[in-house]
């Protein structure tokens, strides 16, 4: 399959901090890539490049084959197509539940009311949330929030979704809610890239993973090999710590 | 009147969702029990004068109080009127001071700064007075404006810090779903900035509404110059200036008590449902 996303010699400093030191990445539709790496790796600033929450210092990125990085580019448009979820959900306290999926695709897809309700309780129904439309979303448990986050990406119908360790601020318990939720939506086809260590997710919906450490890549193989051979030494430290 | 422009003192950052501006009088909420009392007492205390007082002794007392209801008018409406205009240049400086365009951002700092830096009185004389013969205008229409840009300032700054205190992450999820910045500024950033300013915001109100009685020096027939006019042709000093005061009191207590019960409402918003 050709490529969907393509990232070609990202480069991005903070001050003096080298984030991304020309990292290439080629990912093709209906893939599922895993980032991982320890903290300050990059790993993150490659996944908020993508739709432009950070801008590239040099480099480009394509998304089917429209530019993010081009200074013309219809930034709004590509971010209407490409869907995030982040570490810290990020809900809108001020909007019940339904609110929150429905308040984008109302206003940024001129949606009806009534179709983004409709399609809304499809998504809160696939996030096993039904129950929860009316609800705040201070009143949800962790893994509760994170999963109408999703929605809340869904509802755009993005052709990609970027996971930014989607189950990082969760306790061990949630954890499995929010990634069997992103099991599923791999197995529909969904092209995503995750940043995080979940390994049981790694194995059970990653077609690709790559290891990053300070702003490059360093090795990339799919699930099985890069678990149990890695070929390069810094992996395999890195993978003692989290295994 | 107003701190320096340098001076914090009046606003506290205490955490990242509430801000706690200090300025009008003392709010008092349903748990701080010894401020309530003190509240009931003043609050009670000042209506039962304002009723005893006219019973007890008509004249002058029951004539001052037929005398001012005018005056209060006048500085309702001084106060509402400037209020509605400081929330609205408030609200486009506070936008500026957060800008990411330079000038703007430039324009809007200075204005505070210059502002926040000269006394209401002097702002008051110097629209009146100074730019009189080029402006010309007449004394309530000149309160108005000078009080609307004073407090406008003031408002920038609770605007400023309210929408500083929304974590960053709303702008983000915001943008990441192709919301424009305005849009998201509209629909996201505002709707939440609002719910924490609403409290310093009526605090500013009470303070607003007490330094309406500058405006009586402007030929203003407000609460103050209502009281004055009565006091200058009865020589009724004493007795004249209490009731005006007792007025005060009862008003701005009235209003930090509704501003307190609004707080209570909001933080309880989205807990019940």
């Amino acid at each position: 399959m050709e490529k969907y996303i393509e990232i070609i010699d990202a480069v991005k400093n903070f001050g003096s901090v080298k984030a991304l030191q020309g990292v290439s990445i080629p990912v093709k539709k209906g893939e599922v890539v895993l980032i991982i790496g320890p903290s300050g790796s990059g790993k993150s600033t490659l996944l908020r490049s993508i739709n432009r929450l950070e801008r590239l210092d040099s480099g480009r990125i394509l998304i089917d084959g429209e530019s993010v990085t081009d200074p013309g580019a219809d930034i709004r448009h590509i971010r209407e197509e490409v869907g995030m979820v982040f570490q810290s959900f990020n809900l809108f306290p001020h909007l019940t539940v339904l609110d929150n999926i429905t308040l984008a695709p109302i206003c940024v897809l001129k949606k009806s009311k009534d179709e983004a309700i409709e399609s809304a309780r499809r998504l809160l129904a696939k996030v096993g949330l039904s129950d929860k439309e009316k609800a705040w979303p201070e009143q949800l448990s962790g893994g509760q929030q994170q999963r109408v986050a999703i929605a809340r990406a869904l509802a755009m119908n993005p052709k990609v979704m970027l996971f930014d360790e989607p189950t990082s601020a969760l306790d061990p318990e949630m954890i499995k809610e929010v990634l069997d939720v992103m099991t599923e939506l791999a197995r529909e086809g969904m092209t995503m890239l995750v940043v995080s260590h979940e390994m049981g997710f790694a194995r059970a919906a990653a077609h690709r993973i790559i290891f990053m450490d300070a702003g490059q890549i360093v090795e990339e193989a799919p699930p099985d090999t890069f678990f149990t051979s890695p070929r390069e030494e810094r992996t395999r430290k890195f993978l003692e710590h989290i295994l | 009147m107003r701190g320096s422009p340098f001076s914090d003192r009046n606003t506290k950052t205490s955490d990242k969702t509430t801000i706690n501006v200090t300025d009008g009088t003392l709010i008092p909420l349903k748990d701080e029990g010894a401020l309530l009392s003190a509240w009931n007492i003043s609050f009670f205390g000042a209506i039962a004068l304002l009723i005893l007082l006219p019973i007890l002794s008509p004249d002058p007392y029951l004539r001052i109080l037929s005398f001012v209801p005018d005056g209060l008018v006048a500085t309702f409406s001084v106060t509402l009127i400037s209020i509605f205009f400081a929330l609205l240049i408030g609200l486009f400086a506070g936008l500026g001071r957060i800008s990411q365009k330079r000038s703007i951002n430039r324009i809007a700092t200075v204005y505070v700064e210059i502002i926040r830096g000269i006394p209401l009185l002097v702002q008051l004389f110097y629209i009146y007075y100074a730019l009189g013969p080029l402006l010309r205008l007449e004394g309530p229409t000149a309160a108005i404006v000078a009080m609307s840009i004073c407090y406008g300032a003031y408002m920038a700054e609770i605007f400023r810090a309210g929408m500083q205190a929304i974590p960053r992450g709303q702008m983000e999820a915001a943008l990441a779903l192709g919301m424009s910045r305005s849009m998201a500024m509209r629909k996201i950033i505002i709707p939440q900035t609002i719910r924490i300013i609403l409290p310093p915001i009526g605090n500013e109100f009470i303070a607003l509404l007490k330094d309406s009685s500058l405006v009586s020096i402007l030929a203003v027939s407000d609460l103050l110059r209502r009281g004055r006019e009565y006091a200058s042709t009865t020589f009724r000093y004493f007795e004249s200036y209490t009731v005006i005061a007792l007025i005060y009191l009862v008003m701005t207590l009235f209003f930090s008590r509704l501003v307190a019960m609004m707080e209570e409402k909001l933080r309880h918003r989205g807990k019940v449902h």
